[in-house]
């Protein structure tokens, strides 16, 4: 396989069927690259989650390869998995909060996974909460949260532990349009500190509102890429000037 | 938005291994902890009162046996059998100064015909001990060692040389049906505490793996999220641990209970084999150890069990 220094992401021909059924995601080949910012897109069924799946390490792939952060995710051993999860940020279509938990413990929970003490990481989370305007809900449960503050947990969530890369599932599905412009300025704000993001949406106008953005788009479990910025290895210059194109 | 409040590299580690597990609070606080109204916690007190009442039964065997063998390892008797009372009586005497001559034995007591007569009371009446009834003489006979076959056959020759009609047996060899059904015993109370050990282990398996399936959509996120299978394990032990402290606490102050009334039982009786069958303090630091032995086998079973589930998971 051809590898670029510093390439957060290298799928070669990757394929992905679950158990005996056809192939939701087939021949994926792409790079993604860091500080990039990606909005994944396509209909329902398109297999959108599935390949977020793979990136996201909830998943492996039945062929094709996968490396990240340099590494070999097909043969990692599993005891490694977590290393490289704690580098990604997920915010996932149904938030995925720990019910039982605060809103602070939510969001301080990759922290806690991480090892930081308790005395270390109240400030973070609180500034955090803050941030994403929920300092007075900090000690709310999920249960009795809105659907558009249980997001921002979920956000807060991903982010805390400053990811390379953050992979969100239609995170702007279940919030207005005010709030959903709001979220996609905080992913470009993450994306300016050297985040790479990736939104997968079906959403048309939401991947105007970042014109920097490349398209990944995904129609049948193949991915449709016209301006050859995905392809792998990846074109070199000018990929996302025909853009506009896709939209 | 502005800027995010990002703490550079905060809980960034080089390796999964290198970050500290969640601490004892933290970990129990990631699923909800249930109380100790479910039935886990009872299954295993009563599972180890169960054991601590057949670990006591096979102390017990196990002392009466130990004592019954050194009581009677270096008895012998001497059984004289002559119809005419005054011949048997000279026999026996003849007999019992012989024997004390011999080197290895200590101590030797011709039985008194009263005493002989009382002992057959109960079987014989009260005519038992008139002269009518011809009763064999019995010399007991203590060896300064236990006694072997070779030493009983020598003591049989020496006595056949001298005096007609006597008879030497080794008290122990009287006993051996004894021993024998105590060591059977003995193995029934450890196939029991096995058995009993092999359904608390079976029951936290089940405890362990139904916890794990109401919490699996807990542990998906705990995983995504960077957690370790140790630390999702860490997550259920401390269930594990304090379900089964409280049942091993009670199991013990209910099996011992049952053994102290058990033990008061026997006690009436005021047999003398049966008195042997006491429990020492060794025997009640070992019943003391149950309950950790328990909760040992109950945190090693659900730390197996959980791993082996997450090993399903990616």
């Amino acid at each position: 396989m051809t590898e670029r220094a510093g390439d957060i992401v290298n799928f070669d021909n990757v394929g992905l069927r679950y158990g005996t059924e056809p192939e939701v995601l087939s021949d994926l080949s792409f790079t993604l690259f860091p500080g990039s910012f990606y909005f994944l897109t396509g209909a329902s069924g398109a297999g959108k989650t599935s390949l977020l799946k793979l990136l996201y390490l909830a998943q492996r792939p039945s062929r094709g390869a996968i490396r990240m952060f340099g590494k070999d995710m097909i043969t990692l051993p599993r005891e490694e998995l977590p290393m490289y999860r704690r580098r990604l940020g997920v915010v996932f279509q149904d938030f995925r909060l720990v019910d039982h938990l605060t809103a602070f413990d939510n969001v301080a929970l990759p922290l806690r996974l991480a090892g930081v003490k308790d005395s270390n990481l109240t400030k973070p989370v609180s500034d955090m909460l803050d941030w994403v305007g929920l300092t007075e809900r900090a000690q709310a449960k999920p249960a009795t949260m809105s659907g558009g503050e249980q997001q921002r947990v979920a956000i807060a969530r991903a982010v805390i532990g400053r990811p390379d890369m953050l992979i969100a599932d239609e995170p702007t599905g279940n919030v207005d349009p005010e709030m959903a412009l709001k979220l996609l300025r905080l992913f470009e704000a993450l994306n300016r500190l050297g985040t790479t993001v990736v939104v997968a949406t079906h959403d048309v106008h939401l991947l105007k509102k970042v014109p920097e953005s490349l398209i990944m788009r995904l129609n049948k479990g193949r991915l449709h890429d016209p301006t050859g910025a995905l392809r792998f290895p990846p074109r070199p210059s000018g990929a996302t000037t025909s853009r506009s194109d896709e939209l | 938005m502005s800027t995010p409040p990002l703490a550079k590299n905060l809980g960034r580690s080089d390796s999964a291994k290198a970050s500290l597990p969640l601490r004892r609070r933290e970990a129990a606080n990631l699923v909800p902890q249930t109380r100790l109204g479910g039935p886990i916690p009872w299954v295993i007190a009563i599972m180890i009162a169960l054991v601590v009442v057949a670990a006591a039964g096979g102390l017990a065997l196990s002392n009466l046996a130990n004592n019954a063998r050194a009581d009677l390892s270096g008895a012998v008797t001497v059984q004289i059998v002559e119809a005419d009372a005054d011949l048997r009586a000279q026999k026996a005497a003849d007999a019992a100064t012989l024997l004390i001559a011999q080197d290895n034995v200590s101590t030797v007591r011709v039985v008194p015909e009263d005493e002989l007569g009382e002992m057959l009371e109960p079987w014989l009446g009260d005519g038992a001990g008139s002269q009518d009834i011809p009763i064999p003489a019995l010399i007991d006979v203590q060896l300064s060692s236990a006694s072997r076959p070779e030493q009983i056959a020598q003591l049989q020759a020496t006595l056949d040389a001298a005096v007609q009609g006597t008879r030497v047996d080794a008290q122990s060899d009287w006993l051996q049906p004894v021993y024998s059904a105590l060591s059977a015993l003995q193995y029934l109370a450890l196939a029991l505490i096995g058995l009993l050990a092999f359904a608390c282990a079976a029951a936290v398996w089940l405890a362990s793996r139904s916890a794990f399936a109401n919490h699996r959509d807990t542990v998906e996120i705990i995983h995504l999220l960077g957690g370790t299978d140790a630390q999702v394990t860490r997550i259920f032990q401390r269930s594990v641990v304090r379900d089964a402290a409280f049942g091993g606490f009670v199991g013990l102050v209910l099996g011992a209970l049952a053994v102290w009334l058990l033990g008061r039982q026997f006690a009436a009786l005021d047999s003398g084999m049966v008195a042997g069958g006491g429990l020492d303090w060794s025997d009640w630091a070992i019943i003391a150890a149950i309950p950790l032995a328990g909760i040992a086998l109950a945190l090693l079973t659900g730390r197996i069990t959980i791993l082996m589930a997450l090993r399903r998971m990616l």
